[in-house]
């Protein structure tokens, strides 16, 4: 049987939702083993049999930053235990630990994937291009296989599978000086997490000022749902990375999706445009963002959004 | 300080990209622009090569064409630049990419080499670590704020939630994601100064790099379009048509 890996780093103490989202796929192409990053927990490995996974190799790097005593450790695994196909997110330390290792194994790493396949001649991969309007189809013959799977590609559900076995493995001294992690902040934030929830309701750079995003966080508090941003106000400075949507930040899928001021730049669309319900405000009837909405109000945020916020107020 | 900047010319975004029928590649025109996302690491350099007695010297792969791009790395106020031209790397993977570029900076020499989190055309995203694992350097990934000083490098890492702050020794390698820094603009003299400068090129064989590529584009196909939604001008009362669409979705 085809044996897949599954890079899984853990959040709040149990696997991360996207390493779920990858189990799901993993077990319908083979015998899955998780490698596991993070302190660990009886309930966690407990969490990733009942997801799929039928062995753990589990590290944990303390304050090391992970990627390069990580990379080394799975290239000496892969060696001898040869998984035909290795997947990771298209997330942050996922693309560091897959960069390296693809190095290590003189192997290339095939990012961005929306689907994978295995076939008779390799691997194939979907890949959404110009903000999800063409999908690529990519091929690779010599393996391991490494993909980067984009988040909210498929759906995180558990099968019931049985405790898996867990193996340590442990992490070597690269050679080179390491890089540690001194501290750790994490943003304060109200509500549903973004990448989770039901309603999302984004601002863009149409608000105009870092005042008029309460607004959006009015909205957003009303319909219980999580507040998200463009690139271009974050890069300004109104609102944290962590409500970035888009290529470069969060990929959302929630029932209903309200964008406010926000252009529809390819980079934004790839984020969000799966979502069930768009609903857009532009005042440009031209902007790109309603080429992907199912209500489009071509107007000005700053009297539709608080007539909105009335209504809805006074209900 | 030698300080090696990554910069990568893509064709201007404000135009259609169209793919070369056969093997599906990016058609890059003669006329290619400066990737944004290498303005920030280049002012990061500047900055850094500025307050530690430093160079700058700029390293990009691909179709050079008129070169435009480099130049305006140049215009910031960068020292020089080795560009990587060569028929074979056409359609070349991640690791290719980095085998050639870690083959480059490594004949230069570097303290410090700088890439962006990921490129706009190709948005592979990992060649930064990659270039880290060939160059056997620690990787400070996704760095929103940068310090250096006696021979370390501190950066805040953005994360998913936060960010946290990751410590190592010179030599290594940084990416920088958009507001690390603010880019400048080239001035007047910068620009024409920039014409002066440096630019060397050499081919796959002046670095000794063997290409391994496997990975081809097989087709393209259109991804299913969502059917166009209703369009409303705001006379005033729009907002009502969000309430109603609200509530059929039964969310309020
Ligand atoms: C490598 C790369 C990665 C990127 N990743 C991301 C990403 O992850 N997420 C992301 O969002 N972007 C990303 N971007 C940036 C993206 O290309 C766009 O620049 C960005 O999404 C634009 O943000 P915006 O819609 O807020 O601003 P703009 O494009 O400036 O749009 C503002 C809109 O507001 C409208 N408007 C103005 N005033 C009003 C008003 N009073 N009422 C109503 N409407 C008004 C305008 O008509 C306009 O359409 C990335 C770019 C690159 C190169
Ligand atoms: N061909 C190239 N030439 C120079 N630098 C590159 C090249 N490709 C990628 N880079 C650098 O690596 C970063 C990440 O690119 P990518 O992995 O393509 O997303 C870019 O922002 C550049 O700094």
């Amino acid at each position: 049987m085809v044996s897949v890996w599954v890079f899984i780093e853990e959040v709040d103490a149990g696997p991360s939702v996207l390493g779920l989202e990858l189990l799901a796929k993993a077990r319908t192409l083979g015998n899955v083993t998780a490698v596991y990053l993070g302190t660990g927990s009886d309930e966690a490995f407990a969490a990733l049999g009942e997801h799929g996974a039928s062995s753990v190799l589990h590290a944990d790097a303390g304050d090391r930053l992970p990627s390069g005593p990580l990379a080394a450790a799975l290239a000496d695994r892969v060696a001898v235990e040869s998984p035909e196909l290795f997947l990771f997110g298209q997330a942050y330390t996922d693309r560091d630990v897959a960069g390296r290792l693809g190095v290590r194994l003189g192997v290339g790493v095939l990012s961005n994937a929306s689907d994978v396949r295995l076939t008779d001649a390799g691997v194939e991969t979907d890949h959404e291009i110009f903000g999800g309007s063409q999908v690529a189809t990519a091929s690779s013959s010599s393996g391991p296989f490494l993909v980067l799977i984009r988040p909210k590609s498929f759906p995180a559900e558990p099968v019931g599978g049985d405790a898996p076995s867990v193996v340590t493995l442990e992490l070597p001294d690269v050679g080179y000086s390491e890089a540690t992690v001194v501290e750790s902040h994490v943003e304060e934030h109200e509500g549903p997490q973004l990448g989770e929830a039901a309603i999302v309701v984004s601002g863009g750079r149409g608000l105009g000022s870092i005042e008029a995003y309460d607004l959006v966080e009015k909205l957003a508090k009303l319909l219980g749902a999580a507040s998200g941003a463009t690139r271009a106000i974050v890069d300004a400075g109104w609102v944290p990375y962590a409500k970035q949507v888009g290529q470069t930040g969060k990929t959302v899928k929630p029932d209903v999706y309200i964008a406010v001021g926000i252009s529809g730049a390819m980079q934004h669309l790839v984020g969000m445009k799966d979502a069930g319900t768009i609903i857009a405000i532009n005042k440009d009837p031209d902007a790109p963002i309603f080429s992907v909405a199912d209500l489009g109000i071509v107007g000005d945020v700053h009297k539709v959004l608080p007539q909105l916020i009335e209504a809805l107020e006074n209900r | 300080m030698k300080v090696v900047v990554c910069v990568k010319q893509i064709p201007d975004p404000a135009t259609p990209y169209t793919l070369e029928p056969g093997t599906h590649w990016l058609t890059r025109p003669e006329d290619q622009v400066l990737d944004d996302t290498d303005r920030y690491g280049v002012e990061m350099g500047l900055q850094l090569a500025q307050a530690n007695e430093g160079t700058v010297t700029l390293v990009s792969m691909g179709p050079a064409g008129n070169a435009q791009g480099i130049r305006q790395a140049l215009a910031m106020g960068a020292d020089k630049a080795l560009i990587i031209e060569d028929g074979e790397l056409r359609g070349a993977d991640a690791l290719t990419t980095s085998r050639v570029l870690a083959a480059a900076i490594e004949r230069e020499g570097f303290d410090l080499v700088i890439a962006g989190t990921e490129s706009t055309d190709g948005y592979s995203g990992v060649i930064p670590q990659m270039l880290a694992e060939h160059l056997g350097t620690p990787a400070l990934t996704y760095a929103k704020n940068v310090d250096i000083g006696d021979g370390k490098v501190t950066i805040d890492r953005q994360t998913d939630d936060g960010y946290d702050v990751v410590a190592t020794d010179l030599p290594a390698v940084l990416s920088v994601t958009a507001g690390v820094v603010e880019p400048r603009y080239p001035t007047f003299k910068g620009i024409m100064d920039a014409k002066k400068k440096p630019v060397e090129h050499l081919t796959l064989a002046d670095l000794g790099v063997e290409t391994s590529s496997d990975q081809k584009v097989t087709s393209i196909t259109e991804a299913p379009e969502r059917a166009a939604g209703r369009k409303v001008e705001d006379d005033g009362e729009a907002y009502q048509a969000i309430v109603a669409l609200l509530e059929e979705r039964k969310v309020i």
